[in-house]
């Protein structure tokens, strides 16, 4: 269907240019961090922020930066810096356009401002230990690692005592590193903001189980960044809140994310930065609405585990039974529990070879889905950030053949 | 009445035309560097040969990798559903369906109406597919059209490990050094592709009858291997090459 300007501008969201002028305005911030007196502290995408933003210190996210460099088409090349340098080409993309831009100080943002400490979680994967000790060689800067450990099932005594001791462990090193005290009071506001933006968040994504939905998994990708960058902070209330208005009305003038949604589908793994456009018209050409998503409800869904009152303590197990961290079961009980709040017809999996944590067991996944859902499951090999490794005609076909069993099977 | 399939492979670009339930005729003509052209040519020469005129033909459904630079199809259909349909119209009990063409290889499960269930496709590797096999051939300097006979004259079968097909090519350079007898290493040769596509197609659960389509399946060698890797006899008949045209042309019957 082709759209006027007039209705591509009714779907468009106002709230886009407030987000880029907040990233913008943080950027800025965090690359005139050293010149304002502040601290910058680099971080894992999963790891737990709120204690810098209690020590004042600017939290910077390499993998946020990653995903820039791949939405700016710049992955393959740094990538290819990376594997000049003597990286391997099969480990994560982000690590390497990350590695492969610090020393050039490449990227749309011409590099990420030089950190004062880093702090890896290895919650979501291993690589990111490896990665964050060749930065801290890289710059001379203290590293802390926040060991989490894999959660099957449950999560035990022993487990949740080892991970609380760290986070004693982990503010030690930042009143070292910052040489001030950790302000208790200051954390439990903190902790309040980020479980308040975490539930907004939540809320965003919500709304795409309205028929049709406001919002897409591509919009969601690209709202993420703030959910990411600064959790904690009363900017990512203000700003979803103002989002979440936008959304109601739209739903009250009936405006469709996907100008015909007829058919709705559910994203895995995470997003293939350089084709979000290309992906989304694709999708959109065969009325089909990607309504929802594992990977930005990774930012939200271990909220349940977070107490308000006592956020620091469950702090401790809210970030170790994250997404990338639990069994193959447990994740794909948050997929069967996403197939059927958002009503979906069928899944999507990005097997992503960037990230090994997220796209092993995804067969698995789609073969348990397949046989308790009845939906059938499409698989796209890619890789999130470095685009020689995506393959036109070759995925082009593959939806073109999964959408017509779609319409064959609704038919 | 009477609808076409134009199915443009990336080596071969196929025609059908069928009516009522009767394939009419078929052709097969190389690609070339110009789909569009290749898929106009094609069509032209089965409309000569049938002694058809265009106006004839109701519908034309185009698929395969050139599907949409077909242009005077009414629709284009990629080759999946197509090979499903085409399967189901040449045995509707046919449960299965592997294809192997020249750049990809897939494999399909349909239900009792030809419908796909699901399917999978190679990744971005040559590897289990027709180009893989022409590697091979030149790097044996044989006809592929003889590596079906030859393997079959194989005792033991020479052991391809590697998956890659450059890499793969230097491991039957090295075989064609060490003094292997050519049957061997090309018998080898079709147990790694039938290895290849059977650990891909067991991804979607392959259901019974089985039929092989796609270029690929003239080669007895690799349909021998296959049956043993799956343990069940393939069904391939004389239309494997242009069963995605077939069913282009079948799907185009049923266009509104
Ligand atoms: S491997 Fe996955 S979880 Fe780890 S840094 Fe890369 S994308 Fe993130």
């Amino acid at each position: 269907m082709i759209q006027t300007d007039e209705e591509k501008k009714k779907r468009k969201f106002k709230s886009a240019g407030k987000m880029r002028d907040i990233m913008f305005q943080y950027y800025i911030d965090a690359k005139s961090a050293e010149s304002n007196g502040k601290k910058v502290a680099w971080i894992t995408s999963g790891g737990p922020v709120e204690p810098l933003i209690v020590m004042d210190v600017i939290p910077v996210y390499p993998e946020n930066h990653g995903a820039m460099i791949g939405a700016s088409h710049m992955g393959g090349d740094l990538c290819e810096k990376a594997e000049a340098m003597g990286y391997s080409g099969d480990l994560c993309s982000y690590a390497r356009a990350d590695i492969g831009c610090a020393p050039v100080n490449g990227g749309p943002i011409s590099g990420l401002p030089r950190p004062d400490m880093l702090i890896c979680c290895n919650n979501i994967c291993g690589t990111v230990l490896k990665w964050y000790e060749v930065q801290a060689r890289y710059f001379n800067v203290p590293l802390f690692i926040f060991d989490t450990p894999f959660c099957h099932t449950g999560f035990g005594d022993e487990a949740r005592k080892y991970v609380r001791r760290q986070m004693e462990e982990y503010i030690s090193f930042l009143e070292h590193a910052c040489g001030k005290r950790f302000d208790f009071d200051k954390s439990m506001e903190v902790g309040r903001l980020s479980l308040a933006g975490q539930r907004l968040w939540q809320e965003v994504l919500d709304a795409a189980a309205q028929k049709p939905s406001p919002i897409t998994a591509f919009d969601a990708f690209f709202f993420l960044a703030l959910i990411v960058t600064l959790r904690g902070t009363q900017t990512v209330v203000d700003f979803y809140t103002e989002l979440l208005e936008e959304m109601k009305e739209k739903v009250d003038l009936g405006v469709s994310a996907v100008p015909q949604e007829r058919y709705r589908l559910l994203w895995d793994n995470l997003p293939v930065w350089y084709r979000l456009k290309w992906l989304s018209d694709k999708f959109a050409s065969h009325d089909a609405c990607l309504v929802a998503d594992t990977y930005t409800t990774a930012w939200c869904g271990s909220m349940k585990y977070i107490d308000e009152n006592n956020f620091i303590d469950s702090m401790a197990e809210a970030y170790t039974r994250i997404y990338l961290n639990i069994g193959i079961d447990e994740m794909a009980k948050t997929v069967f529990e996403m197939i059927d709040k958002y009503n979906v017809d069928g899944l999507v999996m990005h097997s992503n070879r960037s990230c090994k944590p997220y796209s092993l067991g995804q067969y698995d996944i789609q073969r348990m889905v397949q046989e308790k859902k009845g939906i059938p499951c499409m698989m796209i090999e890619s890789h999130m950030v470095d685009e020689r490794s995506f393959s036109e005609s070759q995925i082009a076909t593959r939806i073109d053949a999964f959408m017509e069993i779609i319409k064959q099977r609704k038919s | 009445m009477k609808t076409a399939g134009i199915d443009i492979g990336s080596i071969t670009a196929k025609a059908a035309i069928v009516e009522d339930g009767r394939i009419l005729g078929t052709k097969v003509a190389f690609t070339g560097y110009n789909a569009s052209l290749a898929g106009r040519s094609v069509y032209e020469r089965l409309l000569d040969e049938l002694g058809m005129d265009a106006s004839s033909v109701m519908k034309i459904i185009s698929t395969g990798y050139g599907r949409n630079s077909v242009d005077f199809a009414d629709k284009s259909m990629t080759e999946i559903i197509c090979h499903g349909a085409g399967a189901h119209f040449i045995n509707p009990e046919v449960r299965s369906i592997i294809d192997i063409g020249g750049q990809d290889s897939k494999a399909l499960v349909v239900d009792k109406d030809g419908k796909v269930k699901d399917f999978v496709m190679n990744d971005k590797c040559a590897a289990g597919t027709g180009r893989f096999l022409e590697v091979m051939a030149r790097a044996l300097e044989v006809n592929l059209d003889d590596f079906g006979a030859l393997s079959l004259r194989s005792e033991s079968p020479s052991k391809i490990s590697s998956i890659c097909t450059v890499f793969a090519e230097s491991e039957v350079i090295s075989l064609i050094s060490k003094g292997e007898v050519r049957e061997n290493i090309i018998a080898g040769i079709h147990d790694s592709v039938a290895s290849r596509v059977f650990a891909m197609a067991q991804r979607i659960g392959l259901s019974q009858p089985i039929m092989m389509t796609g270029g690929v399946a003239k080669n007895i060698g690799v349909v021998k291997a296959l049956e043993k890797k799956i343990g069940s006899p393939v069904e391939v008949n004389d239309y494997a090459q242009v069963n995605g045209a077939i069913g282009a042309a079948v799907l185009a019957g049923k266009m509104g």
